[in-house]
């Protein structure tokens, strides 16, 4: 049902190199042999010796623009002065990575690089580590240092070619073709993550937007681990996204990984699996609160939804943990808003039960990580499990404040000073009975649980009945909550309606545990009331052939009549009522059964 | 005394059924002239009931089932769906009025539905008056 491909990795047989030509060069006093062609960098790496580079990049071919990895080079009496990133190793070669003379010409190059861009971090690092104070050829304000590390990048791992170097001497930058608005630009960002200076940013079109935007709250690569609990916790490839995938370029995942288990030409598989028992485990969604405008949702940018609340909450997510707005600063009051599209006759009229109890535990967490005001809209507290009204007076104490009142509408528009620059919540104080204006920096909006849009399709396939919400029906709301109508197949949690997380685990449970008892007992008890054929009235016409749903007729070529298997009908009676010998008779239901019915009702 | 028509309901189980006995466990009230008998889907209905059931005295006779793609036994309605226009066929060939048989889906929520339906049906045929076709 959904359109992304994903691919799984997974470890294939080894690939065998070629026997390399080895050559074996000095570097500081060691001896270190590596292949033929590699570079000094390379063979200093091995041994463990660190050079300083600003414009190299291990998947790219090297460009020595920066100069700073320069390196002594001793071949017989010779003594030159290279630069490590790409010059090869060769046999016999002596090398020396730091001595006075190396520190004079890192020196210098660094204040070359200062006099264009002295206010760059990496520059200023290496200036501090070199002891320089202050550049003696000037303070540039420039912000790139033109390693061209994203043209490299752009050009021979993603293959996209959007960027180059233009112009000469000091009007050399890094453009597009003619400084226009590149077609052929991605977006994939690989330009900003090498680009050393932090110069490059990834940012819409449209406007600038930074963090909830910009910091996505999903997945930021193409490959990426589903969930940290994800099983198996094994990466996976988004072949939408991908470079590969769309244009054959990059791998770069497949060249880093150091056991060699991507493999991009797995296919996707599809398998067959016979089981005894299903059960639907679908979850939920989350109502769309753009559909109730008034709130401000979609229009305004520090309206969120309380699950984009909580993905900014989690010390994983983007912002890891910490509390902002959508320009990067801390909110001094946030305003949380209950039953948004719940409760509510235009969407759908049932409580969304978790709502509540989660808004009490935003505010707790803006207390603790923030000193802001938390003012909580609500309608009614519905704190109904352990603790939870326990919970609900610990923060009456913890001083938010709690409005109880729908609130009607957020505004963007100040009318007081005191609103200036703030959202305004509009809400009635039901108990003071006065309507107010709240000013609050932040709105978390909690979104009603509803069900999936697909769930009537899933219905279908499984034969389950879902009520007008689209909830999945159970088989009894009170006695039977996790079988359903039909045998074998059960639903547990969101689907079934909405609901926490010890009460899904408990249905889970209990639907777990159905479902092993009927395998456990090594037989299946069927219906009582299942169809047979009279032998002698079958005609062997086979109309009856057709009609079961469940395949449960054969026509015995043999006897010239039809047979009903007892293990698959399930007693409809469809059949019955089509024969026009009368030759089934539906057990328990028979035509003189319900006739007697009807004169006795009739009478 | 008023004409109290009397109108025989055959409800599948699995919805309509459930549905009406959600209409009694919810204290509905509707008129008591509908009255029910269960079989287990509205594919179990021949179409030989329903005359049956005008021949026993019914004066109004009312087939529910599942809505159509929820049938518990999957195609069951679909098969209703195509049997019964064969009885309003013959309803009006026999001069029996055709809206003394009517073909419902209530799924088993929507109790509300089996109240408004009976009482349609009752204030229906108590204007049609009595059919009489009893012997």
């Amino acid at each position: 049902m959904t359109k992304e491909k994903k691919t799984e990795t997974k470890t294939e047989t080894k690939k065998t190199k070629p026997p390399q030509e080895m050559v074996k060069l000095i570097i500081d006093g060691k001896e270190v042999e590596v292949e033929k062609g590699s570079y000094i960098l390379h063979a200093a790496e091995t041994l463990g010796i660190k050079i300083p580079t600003l414009c190299y990049y291990k998947h790219v071919q090297p460009y020595a623009a920066c100069r700073i990895c320069t390196v002594e080079v001793k071949r017989g009496k010779r003594v030159r002065y290279v630069t490590a990133c790409n010059f090869p190793a060769e046999e016999g070669l002596e090398v020396t990575t730091f001595n006075d003379r190396i520190k004079t010409i890192r020196k210098l190059n660094v204040e070359f690089l200062l006099a264009r861009c002295s206010k760059v971090k990496v520059l200023q690092d290496l200036a501090a580590e070199l002891g320089i104070e202050k550049s003696r050829f000037g303070e540039g304000e420039e912000g790139c240092i033109l390693c061209g590390l994203c043209v490299r990048v752009c050009n021979e791992v993603v293959g996209a070619k959007a960027i180059a170097f233009a112009g000469r001497g000091i009007e050399r930058e890094v453009t597009t073709p003619f400084n226009v608005d590149s077609e052929r630009c991605i977006g994939c960002g690989s330009c900003a993550k090498v680009c050393p200076t932090g110069y490059i940013r990834v940012a819409s079109t449209e406007e600038d937007k930074i963090v909830h935007r910009d910091i996505t709250l999903g997945p930021n690569t193409a490959i990426y681990v589903p969930t940290m609990q994800a099983v198996p916790n094994r990466p996976v490839i988004d072949t939408v996204s991908c470079i590969y995938f769309r244009n054959g370029k990059c791998k770069i995942c497949a060249k880093i990984c150091p056991t060699e288990a991507i493999d991009y030409e797995i296919p996707d598989k599809t398998e067959e699996i016979e089981v005894g028992t299903i059960i639907a485990a679908t979850g939920f969604e989350l109502f769309d609160p753009r559909k109730t405008m008034q709130y401000g949702y979609g229009r305004f940018d520090n309206v969120i939804t309380s699950l984009e609340f909580e993905k900014m909450n989690c010390a994983a997510g983007s912002t890891n943990g910490k509390i902002v707005l959508a320009n990067g600063e801390e909110p001094k009051s946030i305003g949380i808003i209950h039953c948004i599209g719940s409760r509510d006759k235009n969407y759908n009229e049932y409580c969304s039960r978790v709502c509540c109890m989660y808004a009490l535990k935003f505010a707790h967490l803006v207390k603790e990580k923030t000193d802001a005001e938390v003012y909580d809209f609500y309608i009614d507290m519905r704190s109904f499990g352990k603790g939870y009204e326990e919970f609900y007076n610990r923060l009456l104490e913890e001083g938010v404040r709690f409005i109880r009142g729908k609130a009607a509408q957020v505004y963007n528009e100040p009318i007081y000073p005191e609103e200036e620059g703030k959202l305004v919540i509009r809400c009635e104080d039901t108990l003071m009975g006065r309507v107010r204006r709240i000013p609050v920096d932040m709105v978390v909006l909690c979104s009603a649980i509803e069900a999936r849009q697909d769930s009537p399709e899933l219905a279908r396939l499984l034969t389950l009945c879902h009520s007008k919400d689209k909830f999945f029906a159970e088989k009894h709301p009170k006695l039977a909550p996790v079988s359903t109508a039909s045998d074998g197949i059960f639903i547990a949690g969101c689907c079934q309606g909405p609901k926490d997380i010890p009460d899904t685990v408990a249905q889970a449970s209990g639907a777990a545990a159905q479902a092993m008892s009927l395998a456990a007992k090594g037989y299946i008890e069927i219906e009582s009331a299942t169809s047979e054929i009279d032998k002698d009235k079958c005609t062997g016409c086979r109309i009856c052939n057709d009609l079961c749903p469940y395949h449960a007729i054969d026509y015995i070529v043999a006897d010239k009549v039809s047979k009903i298997n007892e293990a698959l009908c399930k007693g409809c009676g469809t059949c019955t009522a089509a024969c026009p010998s009368g030759a089934i008779a539906a057990k328990q239901f028979k035509d003189q059964q319900i006739s007697a019915e009807m004169e006795g009702v009739l009478s | 005394m008023a004409f109290e028509p009397k109108i025989l309901g055959i409800f599948c189980n699995w919805c309509s059924y459930t549905g009406a006995d959600l209409a009694g466990t919810a204290r509905m009230k509707y008129s008591p002239n509908l009255r029910i008998i269960r079989v287990m889907c509205s594919g179990r209905v021949d179409p030989q009931f329903i005359l049956k059931a005008f021949a026993d005295g019914a004066d109004g006779v009312l087939v529910a089932g599942c809505h159509p793609g929820d049938c518990h036994y999957i195609e069951g309605n679909y098969k209703t769906m195509g049997r019964m226009p064969i009885i309003h066929k013959m309803l009006e060939q026999m001069g029996i009025d055709q809206e003394r048989f009517r073909l419902e889906w209530i799924s088993a929520s929507e109790g509300d539905r089996v109240a408004e339906v009976a009482n349609e049906m009752t204030e229906t045929i108590k204007k049609l008056g009595p059919l009489n076709l009893k012997p």
